[in-house]
């Protein structure tokens, strides 16, 4: 059936989808709401041993001694490592974290000594028995104090505690900007420590078979990369030209937790090596929030300007990251930072630096939006400030700098397909802003931009696919795309359902294994829908061709007469042929032929070049949320009483899927915002527990309203663009912004907790003192 | 450590078994009896991943011990389902798309059970508590809440 629509000004057909558009389960739900889904909780190997890994007692010292002699004589204890014991594995692209600490520790967090023995509890023991004397060293917590001249070094051979890392851009011309703007913000802004907080502990089993041949099962989001890292701890092992395959259990939850490869598998793997047993280490859930990474702590300074009409002319921002005392892929979240702090609006004239900086605190990570979250907190922030000063509504603010369709951002960013307009439209209609209120309530909104059609970070950016159909009809997809929960072997099995005519049941997506699944860089950067989806896109196409040619020689009827759905080839309407016959034909004939296709897509984005311009996404994604809240100003509690949250999506491949990304960002955001934080200090993890690290509850869900915006992407597989981390972005601005509406302060600090709201309420009337301060006893200042 | 005898049915079925006395339930279905449905997230009952029902209540199995539950009728996720046909709410948390990782399912499921058997009139509030102490990173909730609602609301229309 066609229809037309109306759409954006300009006609186009829509197609009456079989699959795509429609809310369909996830394929995975059955095994999981059953039981039947293996974690690597769940999987025990014969022989295997269980590993367990020592951290340092303090956040900075020499190693003195390691003294493993009563762990050894344990019964049940197989091996004991130190890092006097192994060859020199270094962890992270950096390459600044050995394995196994030798020497020094930078952090409690460090790795001393492992073992493996018989029975966890052996294990444990064990641990208790290493005996390690330590020289204690000053140390240093805060970014911005260890980059003074007398800071103590994390690394003495780098000799300065800032990475040498090149995030710096200027665009147009900031200063001139600044003497045409004619309204003016600048402001400070942090952020602090939080953490994934994976449902499912993290955990590894290696296994050596007796030709030294690798099978790594673990959680991880990059196997091919991950295969890579094994593959060079085995070459310092001495092991070369040897098989690794990565084998993905269920995961319990990604959320860019598992980007990197960690100490617990490279561990898992020599405990294996030296052991000739398999080995497990599995994460407790102290141990996962201690020996994690977190998503890092930032200082944001911010000065934007606009136009007596609200135009914005300028921005200009400088961070400083804690990188922690080892280097991840957390120091590079600036490179997505500049995304929304040259792109988010239209902004002629930006400039942006930003600092990593090595501390004794545990080392950082990426999460869900890497770096976006913590930027377009400044900026939305700002950005309410600015409208505010400018006398202009703070919609209205938005609307006259919104991105819009065929821009080319100062940065190179090539916005294609844009909903922002009608993001901000549907939230500003849902919220009512500017109807009068009552006391203590107040309605805030803030946008996103993030990238919807891959991220060009690596030299590829590229995902495969493989399909083969059987005599049956039912489809084997092979995808490099990894499933972590997100939903992507279901969203892929729809993809490849619609342009072969079958329904989803008879599709099986493959994503666990390396030694049959192709390549792709990993589950990041919201790019699994658009690359692995077109991907898989591109596959099917090949086998529709082959399969029309077929059916075309077998029936004699034109190709274009063939319409290929409900498992069969139609002709006006009528069904003539089974695609599962016309298959059993072709296998079982002579010279038959097979029904296979691969597909590499690689998106036509582009790498960052030196001043980092570059259109680094096929497509971008754009959302805007709105909150209304109300804050108890004896308490200083916030409540939510609405959330809307709307997204520019491409198209909504399985909206039931799409709901649950927005509503689970969307809670992860409102955590960042008023109550998640990971208590550091003096580099030690004082919450390492959900009984106080406030990870939100049923109790605390909010009602919220996802609101899909198709804006049909020529470049998506039918027009999809990526929505896993969108929902976690302008959150924490959206509701500093409510907040500030309700009760007129400002917070600047996340997270928003209510000793930070009724602190700033004191200071805003003019109280000098906010209470006993529960370590010192004494009176605290208000901030 | 001596083992002691523990008769216990799981499931449905009747075990005769000689466990450690501080082996804990959730030890015995996960390590003993391959019954890997109910997950560990924390080990010290704050998250809620581990629910079984004990006697048709909810019960953390990492906070039992496998002998205090001798005597009882234990149920896990893995005995939801009757003859192959899914449990209502096995089949309503897969249509909602209360299901994301899944690491939390199972116990989400139980503690849902334990609610549809006690309080078949559970309204919004009454959900939201008997799962307040369960944790989910993926779903923030909203679905797993429908999820719920759409079977006692069923059961609401049976009577």
């Amino acid at each position: 059936m066609i229809d037309d629509q109306e759409r954006n000004g300009k006609k186009e057909i829509m197609e009456e989808f079989t699959v795509i558009g429609k809310r369909i389960s996830k394929v995975d739900a059955v095994d999981k709401a059953t039981g039947r889904a293996l974690y690597i909780q769940d999987l025990k190997l014969p022989g295997m041993l269980y590993g367990r890994i020592l951290y340092s007692k303090y956040p900075h010292a020499h190693i003195i001694r390691v003294g493993t002699e009563k762990a050894k004589a344990l019964p049940g204890v197989i091996t004991v490592l130190t890092g006097e014991d192994i060859p020199p594995v270094r962890l992270g692209f950096y390459k600044d974290n050995p394995l196994l600490k030798a020497g020094k520790v930078r952090s409690y967090r460090d790795e001393v000594a492992a073992v493996a023995a018989t029975d966890p509890e052996i294990a444990r023991e064990a641990i208790s028995l290493i005996d390690v004397t330590y020289e204690a060293l000053p140390a240093i917590f805060d970014p911005e104090e260890a980059l003074k001249p007398e800071a103590p070094l994390v690394h003495e051979e780098h000799k300065t505690n800032l990475l040498k890392m090149p995030w710096s851009l200027h665009y147009g011309d900031v200063e001139a900007a600044k003497l045409d703007a004619v309204f003016n913000v600048s402001e400070r802004f942090s952020t602090t420590w939080v953490t994934h907080c994976c449902m499912g502990t993290s955990g590894a089993i290696a296994d050596f078979d007796h030709s030294n041949n690798l099978t790594v099962y673990t959680n991880t989001q990059i196997p091919s990369l991950a295969q890579k890292d094994f593959q060079e701890t085995l070459k310092i092992l001495g092991v070369k030209d040897k098989r690794v395959r990565v084998i993905k259990p269920c995961i319990g939850g990604g959320f860019g937790s598992k980007l990197d490869t960690y100490a617990y598998e490279h561990m898992a793997i020599l405990l294996a090596w030296y052991a000739r047993r398999p080995v497990k280490i599995l994460f407790e859930r102290e141990e996962e929030f201690i020996a994690t990474s977190p998503r890092q702590p930032t200082v944001t300074y911010i000065s934007m300007g606009c136009d007596k009409e609200g135009r914005l002319l300028y921005r200009d921002m400088s961070m400083v990251l804690d990188n922690g005392a080892y280097t991840s892929w957390g120091a590079t979240t600036p490179s997505v930072m500049m995304m929304p702090i040259t792109s988010l609006y239209r902004v002629p004239n930006v400039r942006y630096s930003a600092k990593c900086v090595y501390t004794n605190n545990t080392y950082s990570q990426a999460m869900r939006g890497y770096g976006n979250p913590q930027a377009t907190f400044a900026i939305e922030s700002a950005i309410d400030m600015l409208a505010e000063a400018a006398g202009i509504d703070r919609v209205e603010f938005r609307r006259i700098n919104s991105n819009q369709p065929g821009d080319v951002t100062p940065q190179g960013l090539r916005i294609t397909s844009c909903g922002l307009p009608e993001c901000i439209e549907a939230v500003s209609k849902d919220l009512e802003f500017g109807r009068s209120r009552e006391n203590g309530v107040g309605v805030g909104l803030a946008s996103l931009i993030h990238v919807g059609g891959g991220a060009r970070i690596y030299k590829s950016d590229g995902c495969g696919t493989i399909i083969k159909m059987d005599d049956y009809g039912k489809v084997d997809v092979f995808t490099g795309a990894s499933d972590m929960g997100q939903g992507s072997d279901t969203i892929i099995a729809q993809i490849v359902a619609e342009e072969l005519g079958v329904q989803v049941d008879d599709v099986h997506v493959f994503h666990q294994d390396t030694d049959i699944c192709p390549w792709d860089v990993g589950a990041h950067a919201s790019r699994t829908t658009f690359v692995a989806g077109n991907s898989a896109l591109g596959a099917a196409k090949k086998i529709r061709l082959r399969l029309l040619a077929m059916a075309s020689k077998a029936t004699g009827v034109d190709e274009d007469k063939l319409v290929l759905r409900d498992r069969a080839f139609f002709v006006e309407g009528k069904p003539v042929l089974p695609i599962a016959k016309l298959l059993r034909g072709s296998h079982f004939t002579p010279r038959g032929e097979m029904m296979m296709a691969d597909n590499f897509y690689d998106p036509p984005n582009e790498n960052m070049g030196k001043d980092f311009r570059g259109n680094m996404s096929a497509t971008y994604s754009f959302g805007t949320h709105g909150v209304r809240v109300k804050v108890d100003e004896a308490t200083g509690k916030v409540e939510i009483l609405d959330y809307i949250a709307a997204h520019d999506v491409g198209r909504a491949i399985n909206p039931l899927l799409l709901d649950g990304q927005v509503h689970g960002g969307v809670l992860m955001g409102v955590g960042y915002a008023l109550t998640e934080q990971v208590i550091m200090e003096n580099g030690r993890n004082m919450n390492p527990d959900f009984r106080d690290y406030k990870v939100l509850t049923a109790m605390d869900a909010i009602h919220s309203k996802a609101v899909v915006i198709e804006t049909i992407d020529d470049q998506g597989p039918f027009g999809a663009k990526g929505i896993g981390e969108p929902g976690c972005v302008p959150t924490a601005p959206a509701i500093a912004n409510a907040i500030y509406d309700a009760i007129g302060v400002r917070i600047k600090d996340l997270p928003i907790t209510p000793e930070k709201v009724l602190a700033a309420i004191k200071k805003k009337n003019g109280t000098v003192s906010c209470g006993i301060d529960a370590f010192t006893q004494k009176e605290q200042a208000c901030e | 450590m001596n083992k002691q005898p523990l008769e216990i049915s799981i499931n449905g079925d009747c075990y005769s078994l000689a466990v450690e006395p501080n082996r804990t339930l959730l030890e015995l279905l996960r390590e003993d009896l391959d019954l890997t449905g109910a997950k560990e997230g924390c080990g010290e009952g704050v998250c809620g991943g581990c629910t079984v029902l004990m006697d048709g209540k909810p019960v953390r199995s990492c906070l039992t011990l496998a002998l205090e539950a001798s005597g009882t009728h234990i149920t896990t996720v893995e005995g939801l389902a009757q003859k192959g046909e899914l449990d209502p709410l096995q089949q309503s948390f897969i249509e909602h798309g209360a299901v994301q990782c899944g690491f939390c399912t199972s116990g989400m499921l139980m503690a849902a059970k334990g609610l549809a058997l006690n309080n078949p009139h559970a309204g919004n509030k009454e959900i939201r508590n008997a799962i307040s102490g369960h944790i989910c990173r993926c779903t923030g909730y909203t679905k797993i809440i429908e999820a719920v609602e759409a079977v006692v609301d069923r059961s609401l229309e049976k009577r």
